[in-house]
């Protein structure tokens, strides 16, 4: 029963989500102002309930399992990507490690300066 | 007098959800074992084997991507529910958050605007259509998210969902050996780029390697999602601009 509770609930926020981000005409995804609702309500409540907390895990601890029919879809798009295979690849590949080395390298630096001093009472001089 | 043939039964089997939903929940429960199997070697991501297996399963049948998704729409169904879970974990992580916002910020718009600048000038350098160009561009971002933004831009959303998924892959495989290399051993930044480059696929991975660097992960991803809806249409609009004047 718990675990209905929880799957309810993030329906429930999913589904506000939705219908909010059609009525206020928003440009981002029903589910990502279903996840920024819920946060706040974590945040006001103080605590996550249990069952929302089981419902989140199980749905989270296989969350790469979600992608597998999007993925399958790559069988429509063949022809497609053998016509243009070499942008496609090249460009995907380097630029998702491009990304993916800049901003660490971005965060890592950002929080020596911006972080040093909250943690070390005030003492940093950056 | 005729006994139900094979045929028969394929014919059933086919036309009803219940073939693809197994097919792709026993496919991952497969491809999950090889990868427990090679001790989580990233290599073996579950994602890529069971995608494989699927689409060779299909191919040798004749059975239609439409046919298969019947049923596996209710798996990709609940991405949906899945990205409204993930302020759970962000919650728990809201100490750190609070602490480290300035920089997370900063990561973060970087993040977007190069995972999006970089596809789309790479692809261009390399002679890519404009449509693959636009159906590249918002990669990084969580799949809905993603084929939203393509639609809009001129991709083609569908591609853009493959595109996505690839993009996670190649985050999931590579993300842990390149940090080792350029030196970053922080789980905060190492999930914040997870999630900006490679979204679910790189947050699942990196809540393998640490539940800070899950946490992490799904608040870059989320946020990411956010600034990539907003960003992403009005760098094309530049970056096309440029090109054409």
């Amino acid at each position: 029963m718990n675990f209905l509770n929880g799957i309810t609930l993030l329906l429930v926020y999913q589904l506000v989500g939705e219908v909010a981000v059609r009525l206020a005409g928003l440009p981002i995804p029903g589910p990502v102002l279903g996840m920024v609702l819920l946060f706040l309500t974590l945040l006001v409540r103080g605590r996550a309930p249990a069952s929302v907390d089981q419902a989140a895990s199980a749905l989270l601890s296989h969350l790469s399992l979600l992608f597998v029919p999007a993925g399958v879809g790559m069988m429509v798009h063949f022809g497609r990507i053998a016509d243009e295979w070499l942008p496609i690849t090249l460009a995907l590949l380097l630029s998702t490690v491009i990304t993916m080395v800049a901003t660490a390298l971005i965060m890592q630096v950002t929080s020596r300066w911006f972080a040093r001093p909250l943690e070390s009472g005030g003492q940093g001089d950056e | 007098m005729n006994e139900p043939g094979l045929t028969d039964i394929w014919v059933y089997l086919s036309a009803s959800p219940l073939l693809g939903l197994t097919m792709t929940l026993v496919a991952y429960g497969l491809a999950y074992r090889v990868y427990l199997r090679s001790n989580s070697n990233p290599l073996a991501n579950p994602v890529v084997t069971s995608v494989a297996m699927l689409i060779a399963a299909l191919l040798v049948t004749g059975t239609s991507y439409s046919d298969y998704f019947e049923g596996g729409q209710f798996v990709h169904f609940l991405l949906g529910p899945a990205t409204v879970a993930l302020a759970v974990p962000l919650y728990q992580q809201f100490a750190r958050l609070r602490q480290l916002w300035l920089p997370i910020t900063l990561a973060l718009v970087c993040g977007v605007v190069i995972a999006a600048g970089s596809s789309i000038g790479l692809a261009r350098l390399l002679g890519g259509s404009l449509e693959i160009q636009m159906s590249l561009a918002p990669k990084s971002a969580t799949a809905p998210v993603a084929m939203g933004i393509s639609e809009k831009i001129g991709g083609l959303p569908s591609l853009t969902a493959v595109l996505v998924v690839v993009t996670g892959i190649t985050g999931a495989v590579l993300g842990t050996k390149l940090f080792e290399w350029i030196g970053v051993k922080d789980d905060t930044a190492k999930g914040i780029a997870m999630g900006v480059a490679a979204h679910g696929i790189g947050t699942a991975r990196a809540f393998q390697v640490s539940p800070r660097m899950g946490a992490f992960s799904g608040l870059a991803m989320a946020l990411s999602a956010f600034a990539t809806a907003l960003v992403v249409p009005w760098l094309v609009d530049m970056m096309l601009l440029m090109a054409g004047g």
